[in-house]
């Protein structure tokens, strides 16, 4: 297995407080991987130093055996790396289709781009529907879906997924979770957010716990899937 | 008051449709009667036939004339304000920068005493404030929303103050006899002089088409999609792939380009430059004309700029209870944007985008309290 992303020992400063304090994760091709955490833990923030948004007070992440640590966040994207941002992080004046295209800014080759926009309406139907309505006018979960699908327009090689399933309702989370899975199974590697442990621990191939800024645990997903102290403070169950 | 607004919103929808659904043609010859329209505007034996609406108490070519000025800068603060969603709050600082090259490089009262014609002072002008756009951008624009405001109007600030207090800037005693443009007719008589003002407005008005045909191009290219990115949401934008600082230092650039060249065709017609024409009003005025129109549409723009330099113009001369109306244009202005703000806060012809932007924020300060 290659390693495609590596982050060795990054912290991150807000003001001065530190958000991070040297964390170090690998991500390999092919994987999906999950950091799960409480609120507040530095999950968005390590994205956010992945992504390139925020930048690193040390540390240094490589991708594709490349150093990115100083790279801009444009520049990452067109290295094959892309961020699905947590929320409301569509742009909410433009279609449906619109955001789709968006997410395809960085590429030239337009008919691929029009072969993975209609992959991403196949994968996401209700996108397919609501293809001339206008962001800002979704739903909470068609929001999300459009995030996802916007990110996957870029044909990253690896796809950060922030939060993927926060405010949807429980049928909606299953079928996040699956289209993930299936994204995967295409070929997409994938790093994932998430305080829907459950989930996120059942499908993922390995996963880190992290706590205030620093991984306190890693692990296969199924192996902290049972491990009794994330069962404990993750997953509701003593 | 709420049937009031239905009423008014549904005719404007109404029209909006019908404009939609009419065809190319009609379209055009629309548009082109609206220009031909505005090209006879200056002329007496046109205008005397429009009741109440050439001025009173002013020359009408020369209201014109600082009518379609006002519409230049608001085109130009759109791409900005409208387009990538930049507050700037020191626009008029750009249109100084490109007034004052032309005067130090023209007039006999500068001590370059280069005395250059006005058309070789025009491309420097348009450059030097493409650069000091670039220059104020640089450092400013990684700061967001209300840091940039602040900076940008300490912009244009600095150079009243500098313009007012250096001696190589003149003060208030200012440039004179900057040249006119170059043209003459069949006769010999030069095109553009004091007395006439029409030739400069139809100067003016022909570059309004022309920078309205780049800006609508501009706008619906790739840097187009990007500003309103940007202006939608500036991380997801750059999440996305879009160097965001490289497209707002284009839309500050291209927004101070467009100063520059009303700067310069303002004191070619006045022939005269001084720091009193610096007042801070004026960006406060563009920006509040960008706003009245409908940010982020290139005719709300024109609209909001004609019709807020028109207004004021318009008020000069009249009297009501024994003071002139023109004495508390301000008053009127300060109102007429509250009301709007109550009640119409993406402005009179708003953006499609915009509109949605607006209630999405909306929504986001529902669920935030």
């Amino acid at each position: 297995m290659t390693t495609l992303l590596e982050i060795e020992d990054v912290s991150l400063l807000y003001g001065r407080i530190k958000a991070l304090h040297g964390i170090s994760l690998t991500v390999n091709e092919g994987e999906i991987v999950a950091l799960i955490g409480a609120n507040g833990a530095g999950k968005s923030t390590t994205m956010r130093a992945i992504s390139g948004i925020r930048p690193v007070a040390s540390g240094r992440i490589r991708f594709n055996g490349e150093d990115i640590t100083k790279l801009r966040a444009d520049l990452r994207v067109r290295r094959g790396l892309c961020q699905a941002p947590e929320g409301r992080g569509i742009f909410p004046g433009m279609t449906v289709l619109e955001n789709l295209d968006m997410g395809a800014y960085t590429r030239r080759d337009r008919a691929e781009v029009g072969k993975d926009l209609a992959k991403v309406l196949d994968l996401f139907p209700r996108l397919a529907e609501r293809r001339k309505q206008v962001g800002g006018t979704l739903s909470g979960g068609e929001q999300q879906m459009l995030a996802v699908g916007r990110a996957l327009m870029s044909r990253p090689k690896l796809l950060l997924l922030d939060e993927p399933s926060m405010g949807l309702a429980p049928m909606l989370i299953q079928q996040i979770f699956s289209i993930i899975t299936e994204i995967n199974e295409q070929g997409t590697t994938i790093l994932l957010v998430e305080q829907n442990a459950q989930q996120a621990l059942a499908r993922a191939h390995r996963a880190y716990v992290l706590e205030t800024g620093r991984i306190v645990k890693e692990g296969t997903g199924s192996e902290l899937l049972h491990d009794p102290a994330v069962k404990e403070a993750y997953l509701g169950v003593a | 008051m709420t049937s009031v607004r239905e009423w008014i919103d549904s005719g404007r929808h109404a029209v909006a449709e019908r404009w939609h659904n009419a065809p190319r043609w009609m379209r055009w010859a629309v548009i082109a009667a609206v220009i031909v329209f505005f090209y006879a505007l200056p002329n007496r034996e046109f205008y005397q036939w429009l009741g109440p609406i050439p001025t009173t108490g002013s020359n009408f070519g020369q209201v014109l004339f600082t009518v379609s000025i006002y519409v230049l800068l608001a085109v130009g603060l759109n791409i900005v304000v409208g387009f990538a969603g930049l507050l700037d709050l020191g626009y008029f600082g750009f249109f100084a920068v490109g007034a004052y090259t032309v005067a130090v490089l023209t007039s006999p009262s500068s001590d370059l005493k280069t005395l250059w014609p006005w058309l070789l002072a025009l491309p420097v002008a348009l450059v030097l404030t493409m650069v000091s756009g670039v220059m104020l951008g640089t450092p400013t624009l990684r700061l967001r929303g209300d840091y940039l405001a602040i900076v940008t109007l300490g912009f244009a600030e600095m150079i009243r103050v500098a313009a007012t207090a250096s001696d190589f800037l003149k003060g208030q005693r200012g440039f004179n006899q900057i040249p006119h443009p170059p043209g003459s007719y069949s006769d010999g008589k030069p095109i553009f002089g004091v007395l006439d003002p029409r030739p400069y407005y139809w100067l003016v008005l022909t570059l309004i088409i022309l920078v309205v045909i780049g800006v609508r191009n501009l706008n619906r290219s790739r840097v187009g999609r990007a500003w309103i990115s940007i202006r939608e949401d500036e991380d997801a934008a750059q999440l996305m792939g879009v160097p965001t600082f490289k497209f707002k230092l284009w839309a500050f650039a291209s927004g101070a380009f467009i100063g520059g060249l009303a700067g310069a065709l303002f004191a070619g017609k006045q022939n005269f430059v001084s720091s009193q024409n610096l007042e801070l009003l004026n960006s406060i005025i563009i920006l509040a004309a960008v706003i009245l129109g409908g940010s982020g549409n290139i005719v709300g723009a024109i609209v909001g700029g004609g019709l807020v330099a028109y207004l004021i113009e318009r008020f000069r001369g009249i009297e009501f209870f024994g003071v002139e109306l023109y004495e508390y244009r301000f008053m009127f202005f300060g109102l007429v944007l509250v009301v709007m703000m109550i009640f119409r806060p993406q402005g009179l012809i708003p953006n499609r985008r915009r509109a949605a932007e607006f209630k999405d924020r909306r929504k986001e300060v529902i669920v935030g309290g």
